[in-house]
């Protein structure tokens, strides 16, 4: 009992060394860790939005436009293969809740001919781990003289996994133009994403950059309809289409169904000012592709009007004043300088690939998390202040020891959190009060066994050291059982309750390092000291 | 030198087993009336399980004018409002049903917040949707339920089925017990409830546990010792650690009900009394259910001072 081996005791000290090195920068403010030298660990205990203030945003990709979309392209398709075959063919439709496309073909003959060249269409998706393909994206089956392509669920996910890819991208470029410190955005599930900003104050504005859609399309005026007649009548003309614009009230406009170019082609957007009017607008650029069309386009229709349309609002319809040949031109629309900087970063983040709904929604304002802080910190401070004064009250000199063994599961705690990258939520502060009630319990469980051994007159050295053996298999059963119901909560939760259960986990495992290891070498040391006849106890 | 105050004397026997038949029913009562108050009263569920929106404003005046908010949102057309003051007089707490959709949800936060204006700070906001709200209700249940059955599992592996039966059981009354003070005290049920439940359970069990370690000893030191007496006097030997533990842990978590802040009043109300209910569960519930359950001593067989060596062995490995 009283003899460790050294490397226990340098392993012991060294682990206890480590974590108030590690958790010390936690009490050195931010700004003042920046002006130490290198060496010095400088991580510090993330914030959870609770206490920092932020938003955590839930967002759901919208399947059946998705499913929509993919439909459409394969009708597309099918057109395009039956066509170059010269196979004649009716009845080319859609069926968005069985997700197929099925076409008729005109002459029996055609039929095999016509399944076959369709059946090129579907292709291998889904590729596993192992290098293997899970199946086709879409199943192609005949009947008679009709033919169906049905979109596979293989090749629904993997459509989803890429559209949600896809939007992670978009959105990262959008929130990363917000200016914030280490947004997090992450695919949640089969088809959502989770978008966490620190620190981010106008949520409103936040929300508005990430849920737009962001399809941009130019396209021409219908020069020979009446809007405003057509706005009533909605006898739209074949071939356009009725548009309105944002303004109140809306201003109707019919275009073109044709796009002249679209989002797609350009590179490069950036907001700036009207060298004439000084008004806030939109600088863009084309690629060459884009460029070209752009130009054709409006040599073509000078002296016509066009429109800006972004996710089928018409933006501005100004009228071609002469060829735009150089592919670059910009948009004005009556912007503030912030409405055409958002703008600006939308076009130049891309489109998303379909609506996103905002499922969930956590907002806290800066002022609510500083608030927090300050009562999580005044309670846990009061609740280890009663807790060391009562464990001083009941055991003395042994609760002392065991008071210090508080200090370092403490430090260990936020060592670890720190080391990890884990985050502290308020409940996370809760946790470690917790945490602290059930280190002391071990302690408790030790100096209560140590007690009856004394009264069943064994020798000081004999009681520390059967208190300590016997209670250890209490210690660790009651220990694992609490880390079961809290591993589930881990499982279970998310945000602040997820990080309850981070830092109820690290606690309880420092709890065991510390009530059993440093509080026994501490004891030990004492014995060997002081080589009492009788334990103050 | 100064030895601590022994606060409960080392030789207590109380006959806690012997009075069972009055703590059976205490133990009925605690777990009916909660059942009865949640299928009468009801629990005040939060949007995290019923959807909707809650918006946490602080006003410029001081009170609030709750009249005033109150009559600039309920023309808005948002179905059921609820405004409240929320932990201090100029905090305002307004809670919005769920909307039919999620679209709808959105817009009902841009109404409320045409409506208001700048005339006050928004300091939080939440919208839970219908597909989270369910997912939540079933996820909150499922880990409820999971837990209960890990632990079972872990105790009956480490004890013998009996204690794992008298675990689950006497957890099932901390539970229902707990959930009926939410009904009692219309508190907020939301997630950090089912946080502070997996807790109660979990802190609850740890104390279970430390009696059923005494119990499964004393079976192998007294041999002939009757089941009450032996179930008593495990109980007695273990009074001061439990009295001392929860005392610590409740006056580890009592600052957070004063100084906590609205945010975790709810969880600290819970977690208190939870400590609370698991102690008096421990002793009055989980000890002598194993009267009824008939433990095997023949389980624990073999010598005293052979289990001696073996749990020693254990501790050194």
């Amino acid at each position: 009992m009283l003899h460790f081996q050294k490397w226990k005791v340098i392993l012991v000290s060294a682990i206890v060394l480590a974590g108030f090195i590690f958790a010390a920068p936690n009490l050195i403010p931010a700004s003042a860790l920046q002006g130490l030298p290198n060496w010095i660990p400088h991580r510090q205990v993330n914030l959870g939005l609770d206490l920092q203030g932020g938003a955590h945003l839930l967002y759901r990709i919208d399947e059946k436009e998705l499913v929509e979309d993919w439909l459409g392209t394969i009708r597309g398709d099918v057109r395009e293969a039956l066509r170059s075959s010269r196979i004649g063919y009716v009845d080319l439709a859609q069926n968005v809740s069985a997700r197929s496309v099925s076409v008729r073909i005109r002459k029996p003959e055609d039929v095999d001919k016509a399944y076959t060249e369709l059946r090129k269409l579907a292709v291998p998706v889904g590729n596993d781990v192992f290098g293997g393909f899970s199946g086709n994206d879409l199943e192609v089956t005949k009947s008679g003289d009709k033919i169906t392509l049905t979109a596979t669920e293989v090749g629904l996910n993997d459509r989803i996994s890429s559209a949600i890819q896809a939007s992670i991208e978009t959105i990262r470029r959008r929130v990363d133009a917000f200016g914030t410190t280490e947004p997090s955005i992450q695919r949640e599930g089969r088809n959502r994403i989770l978008v966490q900003v620190p620190g981010v104050s106008d949520v409103q504005r936040l929300k508005g950059l990430i849920g737009e859609t962001g399809k941009l399309e130019f396209k021409l005026v219908d020069p020979s309809a009446n809007a405003a007649e057509i706005a009533l009548s909605k006898k739209v003309p074949p071939g356009s289409e009725l548009l309105f614009s944002d303004d109140d009230p809306p201003i109707p406009y019919v275009l073109k169904d044709r796009v002249m170019v679209s989002g797609e082609n350009l590179v490069d957007s950036q907001p700036g000012f009207d060298s004439r009017t000084g008004e806030p607008v939109v600088h863009f650029r084309f690629d060459a592709a884009g460029a070209k069309r752009f130009g054709r386009a409006t040599q073509d229709n000078v002296g016509l009007p066009f429109a800006i349309v972004l996710d089928n609002k018409v933006i501005s319809a100004p009228v071609i004043r002469e060829p735009i040949l150089g592919g670059t031109g910009q948009i004005s629309g009556n912007f503030s300088v912030q409405e055409a900087n958002d703008l600006s970063v939308l076009l130049r983040s891309g489109a998303l690939p379909a609506k996103l709904t905002v499922i969930e929604e956590r907002t806290v304002g800066a002022s609510l998390g500083a608030d927090s802080i300050d009562s999580g910190k005044k309670a846990a401070i009061v609740g280890m202040i009663l807790v060391v004064a009562f464990m001083f009250a009941a055991y003395g000199l042994f609760g002392l020891f065991a008071n210090m063994a508080l200090l370092v599961n403490v430090a260990l705690i936020f060592a670890v959190l720190s080391l990890i990258g884990a985050t502290l939520t308020l409940p996370g502060i809760a946790g470690i009060v917790l945490v602290i009630g059930i280190a002391v319990d071990a302690n408790v469980l030790i100096n209560e066994r140590i007690r009856e051994e004394i009264r069943a007159g064994k020798s000081p050295i004999a009681a520390v050291d059967s208190g300590y053996s016997r209670a250890l298999i209490a210690i660790i059963d009651s220990n694992v059982t609490t880390l079961i119901a809290v591993l589930v909560l881990f499982w279970l939760g998310s945000g602040p309750v997820r990080g309850f259960a981070v830092t109820l986990t690290i606690g309880i495992l420092a709890s065991m390092f510390t009530a059993v290891t440093v509080t026994r070498m501490m004891v030990a040391a004492w014995l060997r000291w002081r080589r009492p006849k009788e334990l103050p106890l | 030198m100064f030895r601590g105050i022994t606060f409960i004397p080392p030789d207590t026997k109380i006959d806690f087993v012997g009075q069972r038949a009055i703590t059976w029913f205490v133990s009925a009562f605690l777990t009916i009336v909660p059942l009865v108050l949640v299928a009468t009263v009801g629990l005040n569920l939060g949007i995290d399980f019923q959807g909707g929106t809650l918006i946490e404003v602080k006003t410029k005046e001081n009170p609030a004018n709750l009249a005033d908010i109150r009559g600039k949102i309920t023309g808005l057309g948002l179905g059921e409002v609820q405004i409240q003051e929320f932990g201090a007089p100029d905090e305002v707490l307004i809670r919005i049903a769920s909307q039919p959709t999620e679209e709808e949800q959105q817009a009902s936060i841009a109404k409320v917040k045409g409506a208001l204006g700048d005339s006050v700070e928004y300091r939080r906001t939440e919208i839970v949707g219908p597909t989270i709200s369910s997912e939540l209700i079933a996820g909150g249940t499922l880990a409820v339920v999971v837990a209960m059955i890990g632990i079972m599992i872990y105790v009956w592996f480490r004890f013998e089925w009996q204690f794992a039966v008298a675990a689950i059981a006497s957890l099932v009354h901390d539970v229902t017990a707990t959930i009926g003070l939410y009904a009692l005290l219309q508190l907020e049920f939301n997630v950090s409830s089912i946080a502070a439940i997996l807790t109660i359970i979990g802190y609850s069990l740890n104390d279970k546990v430390v009696i059923f370690d005494r119990i499964r000893e004393n079976l192998r030191k007294y041999k002939r010792l009757p089941l009450v007496d032996l179930l008593d006097r495990s109980i007695n030997e273990m009074l001061s650690r439990a009295v001392l533990t929860h005392v610590t842990t409740f006056l580890a978590m009592l600052p957070f009900l004063f100084f906590g802040g609205e945010a975790i009043y709810g969880f600290a109300v819970a977690m208190c009394f939870g400590i609370v209910v698991g102690a008096y569960s421990s002793i009055f519930v989980a000890s002598p259910m194993q009267l009824i359950l008939g433990v095997q001593r023949e389980a624990f067989s073999g010598s005293p001072s052979a289990a001696k060596d073996k749990s020693e062995a254990a501790a050194r490995a």
